[in-house]
């Protein structure tokens, strides 16, 4: 568990120090989702009923841009190796580094999430929905997308690669997330929708560290 | 008195076998120097000697105790410096030095370590602000940390140490190993001749790679 915490706040501090692109990923979010209205018009309607849905296709696409750099930096620099030779078992090294993703670009879009809830018009009723539908779908992005991002260590254009991988992976998260706000907005129970992200969530946390962490000891070879 | 061997050990790499049949020993207060042309394995040895990389042949002892058995073991008795530095540039030298200190349990000597590598007056400059000799001297000073105690690990695996760096640092590193081995510590280098070999030439025996390259 020391090791664990020791490589979260070393993350976290290279984070704030600018060694990585937490604030490029939410800039990015809200960027990208401030263009929908200005494309489709200034419909309050359509875009209450769009919104949800906007923001989660936004946030999966801002998580894709950060994904890249989670493991390529200490891959790059040999700090990878030295991990994998530490009395700390690679698996939780890998759990670190998720969890240090997560904390430096998921939690930001969770924050800004409501900024652009209030932009695009979703009633008051959305609100935690949208918040608790990225607080469970945001984690399992990290963990889905940490599998691709070891698997692409060392390769060109990892970053495409990483996308083309875990996008598909990704598609029931944004159904039940964007399921999550509708229903809420049509005033229905939001429960099921959530449960079942947990239950993504959940699953990812069980598999997609032991994944990551063979794919790391291949890149490490 | 603490042994080091291996037997019969082979590396293939893509589809070229690289080396096969090597049998090597070292004890405990001796090095090893690898020598060998670019591309005849000396890198691979140490990566395999580390449990970077596998054997495709052969096995590995300590104290006559087969490695494959307890490799987590084996981790902690080992330190490996390979071609790159594991620093980051945001960080200052001291963070760097300290966190893989740390992450090892090697204890918390930092400052002896800089002092040993003569980078103690940049301890809190960010490390990308360093030259490249800086940056090996401050990857370097983490074979200082915890040495000779306890938590010192015995077996210094160094792939091409003294690259990069001035004569000063090379005779800093020099005393650090000789000191590592008096201590009773083994190490295996890699090199290309130089100081650091003629340093080390009393305490350490030579193994030509060539003579294993199928």
């Amino acid at each position: 568990m020391y090791g664990i915490s020791l490589i979260v706040q070393r993350d976290i501090r290279l984070a704030l120090k600018g060694g990585s692109d937490g604030a490029m990923v939410v800039v990015f979010f809200v960027l990208a989702a401030i263009l929908f209205p200005f494309g489709i018009g200034p419909d309050t309607e359509l875009l209450a009923r769009i919104g949800g849905g906007i923001i989660w296709v936004v946030a999966l696409l801002a998580a894709m841009l950060s994904l890249e750099r989670m493991f390529a930096a200490d891959y790059e620099d040999g700090s990878l190796e030295q991990f994998a030779l530490s009395p700390v078992p690679l698996g939780l090294v890998a759990l670190a580094k998720i969890a240090a993703h997560w904390l430096t670009t998921g939690l930001p879009l969770i924050v800004a999430a409501p900024v652009l809830a209030v932009f695009y018009h979703l009633p008051a009723d959305a609100f935690l929905p949208l918040v608790v539908s990225l607080l469970l779908g945001t984690p399992a992005l990290s963990l889905i997308g940490s599998v691709g991002a070891a698997l692409t260590l060392g390769a060109r254009r990892g970053g495409v690669l990483i996308a083309l991988l875990v996008l598909p992976l990704c598609i029931p998260l944004l159904i039940f997330g964007a399921a999550s706000i509708d229903a809420a907005v049509a005033g229905q129970d939001t429960a099921p929708h959530l449960m079942i992200l947990g239950g993504f969530l959940l699953g990812a946390l069980a598999l997609a560290p032991w994944a990551t962490t063979a794919a790391l000891r291949q890149a490490i070879e | 008195m603490q042994g080091f061997s291996g037997k019969g050990l082979g590396c293939v790499r893509g589809e070229r076998r690289v080396f096969a049949g090597l049998d090597f020993d070292v004890v405990s207060g001796r090095a090893l120097l690898l020598t060998g042309a670019n591309g005849s394995g000396k890198s691979s040895l140490l990566r395999i000697m580390a449990g970077l990389l596998r054997a495709d042949a052969g096995m590995m002892l300590w104290n006559d105790a087969d490695i494959a058995d307890d490799e987590e073991a084996h981790r902690t008795r080992l330190a490996y410096v390979g071609h790159t530095d594991p620093v980051k540039p945001a960080l200052s030298v001291i963070e760097n030095l300290s966190f893989w200190a740390r992450m090892n349990g090697r204890g918390t000597s930092e400052d002896t370590a800089l002092i040993q590598f003569g980078i103690d007056h940049l301890a809190d400059m960010p490390a990308r602000h360093l030259s490249a000799g800086q940056r090996r001297r401050l990857t370097l000073a983490q074979l200082a940390v915890g040495q000779n105690s306890i938590a010192g690990p015995p077996l210094w695996l160094l792939d091409e140490p003294a690259t990069g760096l001035d004569d000063a640092a090379v005779a800093m590193l020099a005393n650090t190993v000789l000191a590592h081995l008096t201590h009773g510590g083994i190490a295996v280098i890699s090199s290309h001749g130089g100081a650091l070999d003629t340093a080390i030439e009393g305490h350490a025996a030579r193994l030509d790679l060539a003579l294993f390259a199928r």
